[in-house]
């Protein structure tokens, strides 16, 4: 019910717009709109991934700025979430995996051979599709990245940073009579936001996310999706998404990919009410995907 | 007389009816369903309806053919018995077994202990006479039992016989069967351990068995024997048991574990899928074999240097057995270890390497702590094991009964002790036999706790991370 509201509000304001331009047809797969930003955070250039023989995503170039949402949307298999790992070098971890072309944290290439891997997962977290909380007690899971970084040196200041970080991913107030009880313990919700909390905790640049709702009920999805917004002020946030509801929701812009492919980036509300490409308004109308 | 017919020839013969009835079963099945218009008509599908008649044939017959070989010499026997001439059936029962043995005997044609008298000849004739009617009449019972039950399903099939439930239901019962064999085996065992532990436990109390520091079991046969009273204090072969069984854990454990790791972690597909199976060949060696490495080139290994560093190293040593059965145990730990590593979600991994943890890091601090549950299972498991061990501890540590923690001596264990008392000859009801029940119910009850607590600790990880 809410979705077939949603859609006929969105019909309602595309027809305020007028189209000018025709639309890129389906046949060019030149990335149309804005991939590029002032003063980025992250710059990604030509970007290519192979998995073994197979090319999973095709020279994208994207930008991502200082504290913004960027979401990125398309179906199944487009290469979102494989373009996502790139930014962290998560990719590292699959041995048939290739990535060219460049991406530079704050101008830094991260996939220059002089570049460790380590601290750069701590500029750049990330949050995974299933809530995957360490089996260890809600304070461990926190201060296990703070720990193994070196970033406190007495319980004082873990106690501290557990705090903040848990009060910062609005947990605190759930969790703060039992953070010896197991990470496990919590519902699934509450597991996601102990995950952002860790994340959080160790001070990251820019925060991944991939799919963070999609194993959550409505309410839980409607509750990280505030704490993504209030997070927007301290970090950059990439986020992918199955729902365009949500992408709507919680980006100021949204990178479409297809197939491999970086079809179109706009402001989020010019993508999903004024899209360029041909293959973006099928996507955001619903005629797939 | 040799119409009878041999058992596994009759087996054989039961087999072949219920193959038989397979056929026919589903040769009836196709006419009838031809009948009433169409293999489509039929409840199930005719290979059902054959299976049902040749369960039906072959399960009776079988049920018939089992009991009757369980019970038919003890019948025979006492038949025979009760024909003996009075004289003969008056005598104490052990005189009486030993008729009978003899009777056995020149039935079976082998030479007799005592001469053959005529009414021996006779009993054994008589013997002979009942043996073969037996046989006769079990396999005339069977193929009939087998031959009825297959026409009478025959007769019952028709479509709307729902043979595929029927068959369904007859497996399980089948299954039923199998595992309360195996519940009523292990209960048997048990319960002849416990009662001859008992019988044990009369003549030396629990409490002296228990707490006694010194074991030498002899038992005089005669009063005016030297030695005449022997000792049963058990503690000094525990002593033994624990210590190889430490040593075995101490070299087992650290190789196990770390193989496991670098197994699961950090081997490619290649190497793990070569090096796994040939770590798992480490636990099919038999353990005899381990027995005379640890014996012929271990042991006087560790002898010669400790000779080099003037060590006094007795030539079986604990340390020998120990080393070899840590060694055979490896693949205990490591294989299981493995499994439990490899079951670890691969999302902690992922959790772990986001926040900027090495590989090192996320193995010690997520992986190995949330399969450690598993892993201590497994361990126990691989105690369980090197506690029964018997070949390489009776080859390599010795036999004589030191209560000592230092490794370089020679030690003995609770099973090599049980192989003592049980080799060569032996009265059943003196304590010095029964002692090696006593130890097996000491050993069983630690094994099975040990089990237990495995158990338990893998149960428990279950629950850990869903």
């Amino acid at each position: 019910m809410i979705i077939e509201k949603e859609r006929a509000e969105l019909e309602n304001k595309r027809e305020f717009i007028s189209k000018k331009e025709p639309l890129v047809s389906r046949e060019n797969r030149k990335t149309v709109g804005h991939p590029i930003v002032e003063n980025p955070r992250m710059t990604c250039r030509n970007v290519n991934v192979y998995y073994g023989d197979k090319h999973a995503i095709h020279d994208v170039t994207l930008d991502i700025g200082r504290n913004e949402v960027i979401a990125m949307i398309g179906p199944s298999g487009c290469g979102k979430s494989t373009f996502l790992r790139c930014l962290n070098r998560m990719n590292d971890t699959i041995d048939f995996c290739r990535v060219t072309g460049s991406i530079s944290l704050d101008g830094k290439n991260i996939y220059d051979k002089d570049v460790d891997v380590v601290p750069l997962r701590a500029q750049v977290g990330m949050v995974f599709q299933k809530p995957n909380p360490f089996p260890k007690s809600i304070y461990e899971n926190v201060a296990y990245g703070p720990k193994i970084h070196g970033l406190v040196q007495n319980r004082v200041e873990t106690d501290e940073i557990v705090e903040t970080s848990l009060k910062k991913a609005g947990l605190w107030e759930e969790v703060k009579d039992r953070l010896n009880q197991p990470g496990t313990s919590l519902s699934g919700g509450q597991q996601q936001r102990l995950c952002i909390a860790r994340t959080i905790a160790v001070g990251p640049e820019v925060i991944l996310m991939d799919e963070p709702c999609s194993a959550l009920d409505p309410i839980a999805t409607a509750r990280i999706e505030d704490l993504i917004d209030e997070l927007r002020g301290n970090f950059s946030i990439a986020i992918v998404t199955h729902s365009m509801q949500q992408a709507s929701r919680v980006s100021q812009r949204t990178a479409y990919f297809h197939l491999g492919d970086l079809i179109e980036v706009g402001s989020t509300d010019q993508v999903f009410l004024n899209p360029l490409h041909q293959l973006t308004e099928d996507y955001v109308t619903g005629r797939f995907g | 007389m040799d119409t009878n017919m041999n058992p596994t020839i009759l087996l054989l013969t039961i087999l072949f009816l219920s193959v038989m009835g397979f056929i026919m079963g589903k040769r009836r099945s196709y006419a009838v369903a031809n009948d009433a218009g169409g293999i489509s008509e039929l409840h199930s599908r005719p290979t059902y309806y054959g299976s049902l008649t040749a369960l039906w044939c072959a399960i009776p017959a079988l049920i018939i053919f089992s009991f009757w070989l369980l019970f038919e010499s003890r019948i025979i026997t006492d038949l025979v018995i009760s024909s003996l001439p009075d004289q003969l059936q008056n005598l104490p029962a052990d005189r009486l077994n030993l008729i009978v043995n003899d009777i056995k005997n020149i039935v079976n044609g082998n030479i007799v202990s005592t001469d053959s008298n005529p009414s021996m000849v006779a009993a054994a004739e008589h013997y002979k006479k009942l043996n073969s009617l037996s046989h006769v009449s079990l396999t005339v019972i069977v193929i009939v039992v087998a031959i009825v039950a297959m026409l009478v399903i025959q007769r019952t099939i028709n479509p709307k016989l729902r043979a595929r439930n029927h068959v369904e239901k007859m497996i399980k019962y089948i299954l039923i069967a199998c595992s309360t064999i195996a519940i009523f085996t292990t209960i048997g065992i048990v319960l002849s351990v416990l009662y001859e532990s008992i019988r044990f436990f009369k003549v030396i109390p629990l409490t002296d068995f228990l707490t006694g520091l010194e074991w030498s079991p002899q038992m005089a046969i005669r009063a005016d024997q030297v030695g005449s009273s022997g000792s049963f204090g058990v503690v000094p072969v525990f002593m033994g048991t624990i210590l190889i069984s430490a040593i075995a854990m101490c070299v087992a454990v650290p190789i196990g574990l770390m193989s496991a790791i670098y197994l699961s972690e950090y081997a490619n597909r290649t190497f793990r899928s070569i090096a796994k199976p040939l770590l798992e060949i480490l636990a099919g060696i038999p353990t005899v074999v381990y027995g005379f490495f640890a014996a012929l080139t271990v042991a006087p290994m560790i002898r010669d240097t400790g000779a080099f560093f003037w060590l006094d190293v007795s030539s079986e040593s604990a340390l020998a057995a120990g080393l070899v059965m840590g060694i055979m145990i490896i693949p205990f730990v490591s294989s299981l270890s493995d499994d439990v590593i490899n079951a670890v979600p691969q999302s902690l991994r992922d959790g772990a390497y986001a926040l900027g943890a090495t590989k090192s890091e996320t193995i010690r601090q997520v992986v190995v702590p949330a399969a450690l549950p598993g892993i201590v299972g497994s361990v126990l498991l691989a105690v369980s094991r090197a506690i029964g061990e018997t070949m390489i501890v009776v080859m390599a540590a010795g036999m004589s009964a030191n209560l000592t923690v230092n490794p370089l001596k020679t030690v003995t264990t609770v099973t090599v002790q049980i192989v003592a008392l049980l080799v060569g000859d032996q009265e059943f009801d003196s304590p010095k036999t029964l002692a090696a029940f006593a130890l097996g119910l000491m050993l069983f009850i630690v094994t099975l706790i040990l089990n237990v607590i495995a158990l338990v600790v893998v149960r428990k990880y279950r629950e850990q991370y869903e």
